[in-house]
């Protein structure tokens, strides 16, 4: 089975956002939460680079080692995933997380944190493949329809690559290649302890 | 005419020559490196503070996500998972252990002169009520808590997942709900008991003398609290604003800082000081029930034993009678 990941080759990013729009779209994703979004680093400096980040789908993810209900699981394909029914919404996945993934729709008393959002891979949730709850829950399952996350599918420049982790980071030091530099494969050591050798 | 203007266009294409033949090695020299300024993670990696983040700027209004990478989250899993379980579990089999020991070789602490019958008024009823306020939101905020750091070691596998995660669903309401009732008792506690509780020089004789506690027959006089009392009395107080102030911030997220790093401070907080606080407890209610004969009463009818106060608060009794005449029936409550 092959191990899925994202990789943002920021030296393409052009900050469009389009990824972060077809994800809240594909995904119906609430109010208040961005499962994807972009960030400049040394925005309007020369050499400024945008990084399009969302869940990295980590191996050995620090968010299921301290949840407290163990409501994670990962899929062959090594995505990350979670159970709403299961999530009681504590916030400690959101201070493990290396990315800022976990997010929390503001429910209930005090505007307390209601159950956890983040980003799936567009591979839906523990509900059965393309229902209905599971779309209400968790958004679009492309994964079973044989699609590639939808903000991936979307990226105007080619930017952010997901897939078979091996294939993109072939496709990613090829253009490394190619073109003589490369700022990367942002968060790779972090979430898979090993980054992309450039 | 014509040969003047073909003068004028073959010097300037030989002037463009010229140009184009001057400005080629140049250009080849200069190959465009549009990276040269570029950030590199590699780079913003290595040169991270510990505790620090690569950040940016971000066009959607939730600040927070302007962070990309806080390494330290793996930080956090590890004393979350592995350092904090650790502290929680030697305190709480420590001291159950210990008590056991006492118990062991001490046994319960017997009224030597035995009962008398006799009773005087230790608590009024706003003291027990303030008390027990405290102590019974303690009790399911300390069971609550727990479950969150061991639940799903010891629970989960008997119940099952659903079970197990409604549970600490509620547990995570109640915990929420119950902490502000657990604030008012700590703020009444220490406006009604401060003012016997500051430390003075009888307390070192009574640490001198091991409280009585460890030998049969000694009684170093007390006023109304002795050092142990006073103690647990500091310990609830201390303790009682750090957790609740650090409860506060998790309570409402991003309130005690602007970054995860402050969240993940305070919930560390939190968790260690609730360890050490319920280990405490443990000790506080073993002596005020099981462990020593009349003392539950302080705190259940608030009437305890005359000897029993003869014994433990020898120079509050005295007091007492001096307030109130010969009868002991008749003492101001201790308030």
């Amino acid at each position: 089975m092959a191990r899925v990941k994202f990789l943002c080759d920021a030296d393409r990013c052009i900050e469009c956002n389009a990824c972060v729009t077809a994800c809240k779209n594909e995904n119906d994703v609430p109010w208040g939460i961005n499962r994807r979004r972009v960030v400049t680093i040394n925005d309007g400096l020369p050499g400024e680079r945008s990084v399009s980040m969302a869940c990295m789908h980590c191996t050995d993810a620090p968010c299921a080692a301290v949840c407290p209900v163990n409501c994670f699981y990962t899929t062959v394909d090594a995505v990350v995933l979670h159970s709403k029914d299961l999530c009681i919404g504590c916030g400690y996945c959101f201070y493990a997380c290396p990315f800022g993934a976990p997010q929390y729709p503001r429910v209930g008393n005090f505007g307390s944190r209601g159950k956890m959002d983040k980003c799936t891979y567009c591979a839906g949730g523990p509900e059965a493949d393309l229902t209905q709850a599971e779309y209400v829950k968790y958004g679009a399952n492309r994964l079973a329809e044989g699609k590639l996350p939808i903000c991936a599918e979307m990226c105007s420049t080619k930017a952010l690559l997901a897939g078979d982790g091996a294939i993109i980071a072939e496709i990613y030091k090829e253009r490394v290649t190619r073109r003589g530099y490369g700022s990367g494969a942002w968060g790779w050591k972090t979430a898979y302890k090993d980054g992309v050798a450039l | 005419m014509n040969t003047a203007i073909q003068f004028i266009r073959a010097g300037a294409f030989a002037l463009l020559l010229i140009f184009v033949a001057a400005a080629q090695p140049a250009v080849a020299q200069q190959a465009p490196n549009p990276t040269a300024q570029s950030v590199k993670e590699e780079q913003l990696l290595k040169a991270l503070q510990p505790g620090s983040v690569i950040s940016g700027r971000i066009t959607i209004p939730d600040g927070s996500a302007a962070t990309l990478i806080q390494p330290e989250g793996q930080d956090w899993r590890q004393f979350h998972q592995g350092t904090l379980p650790i502290i929680g579990a030697i305190s709480i089999i420590g001291i159950i252990t210990l008590l056991a020991l006492f118990y062991a070789t001490r046994g319960r602490i017997k009224i030597d002169a035995g009962f008398s019958g006799r009773t005087i008024t230790r608590f009024g009823g706003f003291d027990r009520f303030v008390h027990w306020l405290t102590a019974g939101t303690f009790i399911v905020l300390a069971l609550s808590g727990l479950n969150l750091s061991f639940g799903k070691f010891l629970i989960l596998p008997i119940f099952g997942d659903a079970a197990f995660a409604t549970l600490t669903g509620y547990g995570k309401v109640v915990h929420n709900y119950l902490s502000f009732p657990f604030m008012v008792g700590i703020a009444l506690m220490f406006v009604i008991w401060v003012k016997d509780n500051i430390p003075n020089k009888l307390d070192l004789d009574w640490i001198k003398a091991g409280g009585g506690l460890f030998v049969k027959g000694v009684h170093p006089p007390a006023k109304r609290f002795n050092a142990g009392q006073k103690g647990v009395f500091w310990i609830v107080a201390f303790g009682g604003v750090v957790i609740s102030v650090s409860g506060w911030f998790l309570l409402f997220p991003f309130t005690g800082g602007q970054i995860v790093g402050d969240q993940q401070f305070w919930v560390n907080v939190h968790a260690v000081l609730a360890m050490i606080f319920i280990s405490a407890m443990l000790a506080h209610a073993y002596i005020g029930s099981v462990g020593m004969e009349g003392a539950f009463d302080a705190m259940g009818s608030g009437e305890v034993d005359e000897n029993w106060a003869k014994e433990h608060h020898s120079l509050w009794v005295e007091e007492q009678k001096k307030l109130a005449g010969a009868s002991p029936k008749g003492a101001v409550p201790a308030e």
